[in-house]
């Protein structure tokens, strides 16, 4: 970490980040490429938990679902601003993700697993039955009202916003990394009892880590219920859950860049796929199974080996 | 108001029996491979699908299909087996759930792809129909061959893992596989029938399903999260804890639909709440 920052790839990373960032609304659908950031800050998010701290949460649709249906409701029901109508979907996920992780974490492993599935069956359950979410129908036609004085109707103004807000969020996921609470994540990943014996409060980690993910995945749901001007039982459906598994394993889980790299890929194949229908699952499915059996590492991992052995 | 009570009781009983079954299996599964069977729903699905695909394109009744389907499906787990849970055996355990994962999804959009979203009724066979009436609640004929016989493989499976030799290899591979090895036990063989018994459980389940609910390519993925649930709730350490914590969580959600009809679906998971909170190891369970 002596090294300079100007010194570092990293640096070129970001500066790439920047270019592809301001350049993609003119190349692509501005829409598209909202939606795929909002997906990319999602899956950085899981993989913040499943990446550093070696927890499959199976239930991560909660936590962007929640935010997308509170941001969506504060703006459209309760016309609030942006500014506060996103801090109230990110605050209410944060909530939900102290409770859910609080208890979850008395387990690990694939308990883990099933017990974040089963916690976020019972958001989902709470979406189709209260009375202010719409229930089949979700929120539709949510106000992405104005920021700055920009107006956010337009979508390259509302693009430009969503990646502003996706820039932050990226970088503090890196720092939280590469800060010093992100290596005893790491070290609780590799070896709890370890950490434990050094001293390490492991559960308070694992919880703020819990916290922060279901917090920055809440982040997500919001910009995307923004973006799309719509929430529905789609976000907090367990598929959705199961849809960030895989965009974090197909780019490379515990890598920085790994996630939004597989949101990008999975993001791709679901709109050039879309007139295909139930193919997308069984498509979804096989992704899954061959990286599961020959690609572990993912794209990113892959890449970063092959760098590695040739050099 | 009692009829109201039995009535909800007996669908919760019903519901507990399928439960029941498909954790016994998941557990069984579990405790030798070191695998949550995320295909567990979608194998459920196969078993009542290919029960309704014989009878709809061959004729083949519901008895034949009790013993066709599973096999059938048990097979499909034995190659599932050979060629990816293999091949995973001393990596984390979460690339076996992902995995799983990946072939429900593969299972259940292929279903879908050949037969949509609608379900199919499935006859209740001709030997079981009609019912008693018992006063208090009126128990049709084939319900109550559900629980008798969900019962049945229930205390068989129990005999067979707790009071037989080839249980007392099960169980043995599941504390120490590779001393069971050194002993000249064909480990890996055991691996690929245990996989195959377990999800032919599940698809068996999912044949006595079958004239009860719709048969469709989603009927499994929304009982698997309660299955899951009723695991967590159970632990995964005994045969019988499985048994009965499906059993009770059928009967539970039952006087929940009488009680307060909305929780019914998420009563489950409260409980599971509660008991992480007084027993994180779960009713039956040991942390390991």
């Amino acid at each position: 970490m002596t090294t300079p920052l100007w010194k570092r790839p990293v640096i070129w990373g970001y500066a790439a980040l920047v270019v592809v960032g301001v350049a993609a609304p003119f190349m692509v659908y501005p829409v598209f490429a909202m939606n795929v950031l909002a997906m990319a800050l999602f899956a950085s998010a899981f993989n913040l938990l499943l990446g550093y701290v070696g927890l499959l949460s199976f239930g991560h649709a909660a936590f962007l679902g929640s935010a997308a249906y509170v941001t969506g409701y504060a703006a459209k029901a309760l016309g609030l601003p942006v500014i506060v109508a996103i801090p109230a979907g990110v605050a209410v996920a944060a909530l939900l993700g102290l409770v859910f992780g609080a208890l979850a974490l008395r387990r690990s492993g694939i308990y883990f697993a099933m017990i974040t599935l089963g916690f976020a069956q019972v958001v989902y359950f709470l979406v189709v039955q209260m009375p202010w979410t719409g229930g089949e129908d979700g929120l539709q036609g949510i106000p992405r009202g104005r920021f700055l004085g920009l107006d956010l109707s337009d979508k390259f103004a509302m693009y430009y916003f969503v990646y502003g807000v996706f820039l932050l969020a990226f970088f503090l996921i890196h720092r939280t990394i590469d800060s010093p609470f992100g290596q005893v994540l790491r070290a609780i990943r590799e070896n709890e009892p370890r950490a434990v014996s050094l001293g390490y409060d492991v559960e308070r980690y694992k919880l703020l880590a819990f916290v922060l993910s279901a917090a920055l995945a809440g982040l997500a749901g919001a910009l995307k219920a923004l973006t799309l001007e719509f929430a529905t039982l789609g976000d907090v459906i367990w598929q959705r859950s199961g849809e960030v598994v895989l965009m974090t394993l197909l780019g490379g889980m515990g890598t920085v860049v790994g996630p939004s790299v597989g949101a990008l890929l999975v993001m791709t194949l679901e709109h050039y796929l879309a007139s295909l229908g139930s193919w997308v699952t069984v498509i979804t499915g096989a992704v899954f199974v061959v990286m599961v059996m020959a690609f572990r590492r993912g794209v990113v991992g892959e890449v970063r080996a092959l760098i590695k052995r040739s050099f | 108001m009692i009829q109201a009570i039995f009535g909800q009781l007996l669908l919760g009983l019903i519901n507990g029996s399928f439960y029941a079954l498909l954790s016994l299996g998941l557990a069984i599964i579990f405790g030798l491979l070191d695998v949550v069977n995320f295909a567990h729903g979608a194998q459920y699905m196969m078993g009542a699908f290919l029960a309704w695909m014989g009878l709809q394109y061959l004729g083949v009744g519901y008895w034949w299909a009790l013993f066709l389907a599973p096999a059938a499906v048990g097979l499909t787990g034995i190659l599932i087996e050979r060629l990816f849970l293999r091949r995973l055996q001393g990596l984390d355990p979460l690339y076996g759930l992902l995995l799983t994962f990946g072939l429900a999804l593969i299972i259940e959009g292929a279903f879908h792809r050949a037969y949509g979203n609608s379900g199919n009724g499935y006859p209740v066979p001709a030997a079981l129909a009609g019912g008693f009436d018992l006063g208090f609640v009126y128990l049709p004929r084939y319900r109550a061959w559900v629980v008798l016989v969900s019962g049945m493989v229930c205390f068989v499976s129990w005999f067979v893992i707790e009071r037989t030799r080839l249980g007392a290899y099960l169980r043995a591979g599941t504390e120490n596989r590779r001393l069971l090895q050194a002993f000249g036990i064909n480990v890996p063989l055991m691996f690929t029938i245990t996989y195959g018994f377990g999800v032919a459980l599940a698809a068996f389940a999912g044949v006595m399903a079958a004239p009860i609910y719709q048969v469709s390519p989603h009927m499994g993925s929304s009982l698997i999260m309660v299955v899951f649930a009723v695991v967590v709730i159970g632990g995964m350490g005994s045969i019988m804890g499985a048994i009965v914590t499906g059993v009770g969580i059928g009967l539970v959600e039952g006087f929940t639909k009488f009680l307060y009809p909305p929780a019914a679906s998420v009563v489950v998971f409260v409980i599971m709440a509660l008991v992480l909170l007084v027993r994180p190891a779960g009713l039956f369970g040991r942390l390991r």
